[in-house]
């Protein structure tokens, strides 16, 4: 932070794992923090409570990324109460894990839309504050999957590689206006998503990592951190791979 | 508003927005060609308009503004429509 008011990051997804920990980790940094949520407002309600009980500024506010009039009533909600969003975390993401054979369109269609759609919106709408600001931070997670692919998840990986190049496009574009626009890729962390998964899957994914276990999302956050920040300024479409070395 | 009125606001705007020579700028000045604009300058002067004249103007409209009049022309209408 370069003094002034806090800057205002809205975290799409962050009442649970990955998500949360970034929340946690940018209200840490000083910035006031929106803590987007589809459906579990107690979990959101506890991240903003965490926030303000250290000192920080957070708001909570329900909103489906994936849909046009939700993402416009959720900034409108955001500009009246914090102002426009300098640092936007697209996070938001689901997955519906499935032989490509046994996938059903309807698996296909929400996965795509929650990960990749949302993030579309998200980013457009943040986009003209950052452009009359000259500033602004667009973090994409994506995942190893979008990297490498996985069987199993055509679906969540196609997602994932879609944001990558998405992310690089936006780098792009609104480069010349002090915008940066990067991705991180999280390999296996601990969370519902991956407490999904089977010990025999989970034991051989941790052998393929080079650190030999899962990440916390703490990790993920710090990289979140960096890359939200004044630090990071001349870095951008890049992505960073928080992954313990399972993608080497 | 006359139309000389949006002009002349509308100048304004290319001035302390984009940063534009106020010398250059007349109805017939090519945002891309004449004035060095990109096509994301485009878009941010009418995002500018937009807070200005308090008007929407949407994206398929957007796109057909390349010159300085077209904008004015743009402005003056949805303001007196």
């Amino acid at each position: 932070m370069t003094g002034g008011d806090s800057r205002v990051a809205l975290v799409t997804g962050s009442s649970r794992g990955i998500g949360r920990a970034i929340a946690l980790r940018l209200a840490e940094d000083g910035h006031a923090v929106v803590v987007n949520y589809s459906a579990n407002s107690s979990a959101a309600a506890d991240v903003v409570a965490r926030i303000e009980s250290a000192g920080g500024r957070a708001m909570s506010a329900q909103a489906d990324v994936s849909d046009p009039d939700q993402v416009d009533g959720l900034f409108a909600l955001v500009a009246a109460e914090l102002g426009t969003v300098d640092v936007l975390v697209n996070n938001a993401g689901i997955t519906r894990d499935n032989l490509l054979l046994r996938m059903t369109h309807e698996d296909f269609d929400s996965v795509i839309q929650t990960n990749l759609r949302s993030a579309f919106l998200c980013t457009k709408a943040s986009l003209r504050g950052m452009l009359k600001a000259r500033w602004g931070r667009i973090i994409s997670i994506a995942s190893v999957a979008g990297i490498s692919g996985n069987a199993g998840q055509a679906n969540y990986a196609a997602s994932k590689a879609g944001m990558i190049a998405f992310a690089k496009s936006i780098a792009k574009e609104v480069g010349s206006r002090g915008i940066t626009s990067n991705v991180v890729a999280p390999g296996y962390i601990e969370t519902d998503m991956t407490d999904a998964l089977g010990e025999g899957v989970k034991e051989s994914a941790s052998a393929a990592v080079a650190l030999g276990r899962f990440g916390q999302p703490e990790e993920v956050a710090e990289a979140v951190g960096f890359l939200a920040s004044d630090a990071s300024s001349y870095i951008t479409g890049q992505v960073l791979a928080v992954d313990g070395g399972i993608t080497l | 508003m006359e139309r000389n009125e949006v002009s002349e606001k509308l100048t304004g705007v290319l001035v302390s927005e984009l940063g534009l020579d106020a010398e250059k700028i007349n109805d017939e000045a090519h945002f891309e060609e004449d004035l060095d604009v990109d096509s994301l300058g485009v878009v941010e002067l009418l995002m500018a308009l937009e807070d200005e004249f308090g008007v929407k103007i949407p994206d398929e409209e957007a796109e057909s503004i390349m010159t300085v009049g077209q904008a004015v022309d743009l402005v003056h209408t949805k303001l007196n429509a």
